[in-house]
């Protein structure tokens, strides 16, 4: 090990074609600790994300067998409210959030020809304090009393009178959390500010580059926010303050408006990036430029700039003046602009375009119809009379799950099989990549696509029991959710194999239509990679 | 080494915005009382004594007031308005009693907080005096005709014709201290000679 330590960061000259590099990687274990590269924490980063994706999964699973019959059978009512709660925190901040964040990783420095990020060292930091802050969280559901109860959403007062003293290492967790992906936030703007190969200018910057410095904004905009927002429910809890407690003079629904104020940027946070990355993939597969490459760049701009004022169509029924419901009510649905106008392009992209469908092509166009359904249900929810039915069921559930799991893990998904063989050198295994494709696409809809007739009909979310008239909607439902599960340890098989390097090698484009600076250096990609940087034209 | 510098200067100005964001969310909480405040829209009251001047009294109008209370979780006292409906005119001075009760073994001291719907009324109702000024002790067994005495500005919007006031009285022993210093000024003698 101690020879590793040594050949860390040689200042080797560039030779992009060089395959002795290997030989300057150190080996072992304090290779991944100490790394301070780009690719290694991008790696670190996806397979941490996995791995959170396959633990959150689980708890799904939890909550699917409990709901696969009515009645109480399989867990204690306040365990399922923890499983509900953790599984819904650890995908948003342990799987969806840390994808985005590895992906961004392997691929901004390549995309735009810098030979690494800005701030290597506390790269490594943003990476490795993350498990960590799950140890914790995931930890809390041990004590006795159990982790957080109160949902991802952790509305006073349940957090604050109705919760158990584990809520402290909630608060801890979130805030750490928060302090990695502002870290991983203020990377990638600096990155991406001050890396850029000469002749990369603003304009022609990828879109998977140009929609992750505009989340990055909105991290650095709302995680504090965040922060504060845990903060105040701790000192409530812990410290006699009364920020949300109205008997001394606070207000819990003050917790919900700063909540949201975090939370609706939250959910383009992990969707922003989603959409860089179809934006990529689409325009490859169909061998024609990306249609309307400016109006993307001003839709996820201006997606960013509304999202900050339409926080409060998570709050309709919380008691609002008619003017205000209007208010928030138009602005949600002005959103659907701009992200209709993605959706166009992608179509017109494809339009005559000379389509192969590879399985990133197979994960791109079933997101785009599947976000698409996801945000036609987001619309219904927009309007304010109809929430008042809506909010609060499984309605609300099937949205975000197609925006979420359809929407970003598709993405994600659709990325990791377009830059996998770039990263490995070696193709996937496609016919396990089939499996996985039509397995999922066939379970993710039957697990989610049910859950918007059983809200119609009024089950309430976040319960371990219903009324019987729902029985049979939500077997449908846990078998599609089974099935989606194990449809993942699918992928988890091809992903092993690809680390193992099996498979057909790969040229440096890998795929016929691709351009952009990530396909001009070879496959798999060297440690180090322009080191002086290329000059685009 | 300038790459270095500029990277650095970069840092900086994020980390300070960072900073700036972990702040405004605390400074939401002001932020939201003034706006509520202001525009009247969550039902709060002012949380001190008006003072009542005499106003023309609007009798050519007609306002009905509601009142509703409710407990919060886990507080065991008795609570109700002895009147839960009254037609008021606009500048008249009127009085309500609530009457409370505590059943527990234990002295204990009580916060109502009230709401008015629909929010905008708020702004309007002017109270002159009312229990949920300051926190209210009761011994165990005690109970009290707590008053609240109001009148409603004749600048009420003509829209409003009907609201309703609603007061939660929360459990505020744990936070009150010792309680033998604070007797319930509004309290029933004790003992009580039945009902
Ligand atoms: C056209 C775009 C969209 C519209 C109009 C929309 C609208 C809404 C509305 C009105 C709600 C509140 C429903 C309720 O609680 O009654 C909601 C909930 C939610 N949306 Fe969307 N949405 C859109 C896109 C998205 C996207 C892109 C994501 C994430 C990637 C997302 C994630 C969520 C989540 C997580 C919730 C539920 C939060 C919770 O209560 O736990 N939405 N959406
Ligand atoms: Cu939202």
């Amino acid at each position: 090990m101690s020879k590793a330590n040594e050949v860390i960061a040689p200042n080797v000259a560039a030779h992009h074609e060089d395959h002795d590099h290997h030989s300057h990687i150190p080996k072992g274990i304090t290779r991944w600790l100490f790394t301070t590269n780009h690719k290694d924490i991008g790696t670190l980063y996806l397979w941490f994300a996995f791995i959170m994706f396959l633990i959150g999964g689980a708890m799904a699973m939890v909550i699917r067998a409990e709901l696969f019959q009515p009645g109480l059978q399989i867990v204690e009512p306040n365990f399922f409210n923890q499983m509900t709660t953790v599984h819904g925190l650890i995908m948003v901040f342990g799987a969806v959030m840390p994808a985005f964040t590895g992906l961004a990783n392997w691929l901004i420095p390549m995309m735009i020809g810098a030979p690494d990020m800005a701030l290597p060292r506390m790269n490594n930091w943003s990476f490795w304090i993350l498990p960590g802050a799950f140890l914790i969280l995931l930890s809390s559901l041990f004590l006795e009393g159990g982790g957080p109860a109160f949902g991802w959403t952790f509305y006073a007062p349940l957090s604050t009178t109705y919760s158990g003293d584990s809520t402290a290492l909630f608060v801890f967790s979130v805030h750490i959390m928060g302090i990695s992906s502002i870290m991983g936030a203020i990377n990638v703007i600096v990155t991406i500010f001050n890396m850029r190969a000469p002749g990369m200018t603003w304009m022609k910057m990828p879109l998977f580059v140009w929609t992750w410095l505009i989340t990055a904004f909105l991290l650095i905009a709302v995680m504090p926010v965040l922060a504060g927002a845990v903060t105040m429910v701790l000192t409530d809890k812990f410290f006699g303050t009364s920020f949300f407690d109205a008997a001394g003079g606070g207000d819990p629904v003050m917790f919900q408006h700063i909540f949201w104020f975090f939370g609706h940027p939250e959910v383009y946070i992990m969707i922003l990036p989603a959409f860089g990355i179809i934006s990529q993939i689409v325009p490859t597969f169909s061998r024609k430029k990306l249609f309307g490459y400016a109006s993307m760049v001003y839709a996820t701009g201006s997606i960013a700039l509304l999202s900050f004022v339409v926080w409060a169509h998570h709050m309709f029924t919380t008691g609002m003046p008619v003017y205000m419901e209007m208010f928030f009510m138009f602005a949600t649905m002005l959103i659907s602009v701009p992200t209709g106008v993605k959706v166009f392009n992608w179509v017109a992209t494809m339009w005559r375009g000379s389509l192969t469908f590879e399985m990133p092509m197979m994960f791109a166009i079933a997101f785009i119809v599947l976000f698409t359904i996801g945000g036609l249900s987001g619309l219904m929810l927009a309007i304010v009379p109809v929430d008042f039915q809506y909010h609060d069921t499984y309605f609300v559930v099937a949205h975000f799950h197609y925006v979420l799991v359809t929407g970003a893990i598709f993405s994600i998904m659709a990325a990791v099989y377009y830059w996998l063989p770039k990263w490995t050198g070696k193709m996937y295994h496609t016919g396990l990549a089939k499996w996985h494709f039509w397995c999922s696409l066939v379970s993710v809809n039957v697990l989610f696509f049910p859950m918007h007739f059983v809200g119609l009909a009024g089950m309430p979310r976040r319960i371990p029991d219903y009324a019987l008239q729902f029985a049979d909607f939500n077997k449908w439902i846990s078998l599609g959710g089974f099935a989606f599960g194990l449809s993942q340890l699918i992928f988890l098989a091809l992903l092993i194999k690809a680390c193992k390097k099996q498979g057909e090698p790969v040229s440096s484009q890998v795929w016929e239509g691709a351009e952009g600076l990530e396909w001009e250096i070879p496959s798999p990609a060297p440690y180090h990679t322009f080191e002086t940087p290329p000059v685009v034209k | 080494m300038t790459q270095a510098n500029a990277n650095n200067k970069m840092v900086i100005k994020l980390v300070v915005i960072v900073f700036g964001m972990f702040g405004f969310g605390f400074a939401l909480v002001p932020l939201y009382d003034v706006f509520c405040d202001v525009t009247g829209i969550n039902g709060k009251t002012e949380n001190t004594a008006a003072v009542y001047e005499s106003i023309e009294i609007d009798e050519s109008r007609e306002v009905t007031v509601e009142f509703i209370t409710r407990t919060n979780t886990g507080m065991p006292w008795e609570f109700r308005a002895q009147t839960t409906r009254m037609k008021v005119h606009p500048g008249e001075l009127n009085t309500v009693s609530f009457y409370v009760r505590n059943p527990a073994s234990t002295n204990m001291m009580a916060q109502a907080i009230p709401s008015v719907s629909p929010g905008m009324a708020a702004l309007y109702l002017n109270k002159t005096e009312c229990f949920c000024f300051n926190q209210q002790p009761l011994n165990a067994g005690a109970e009290a005709y707590m008053p609240m005495q109001f009148y409603v500005d004749p600048q009420l919007p003509e829209d409003i014709s009907y609201f309703t006031v609603q007061y939660t009285l929360f459990d505020v022993t744990a936070r009150a201290g010792d309680m033998k210093t604070k007797p319930n000024p509004y309290m029933v003698p004790q003992p009580e000679s039945g009902r």
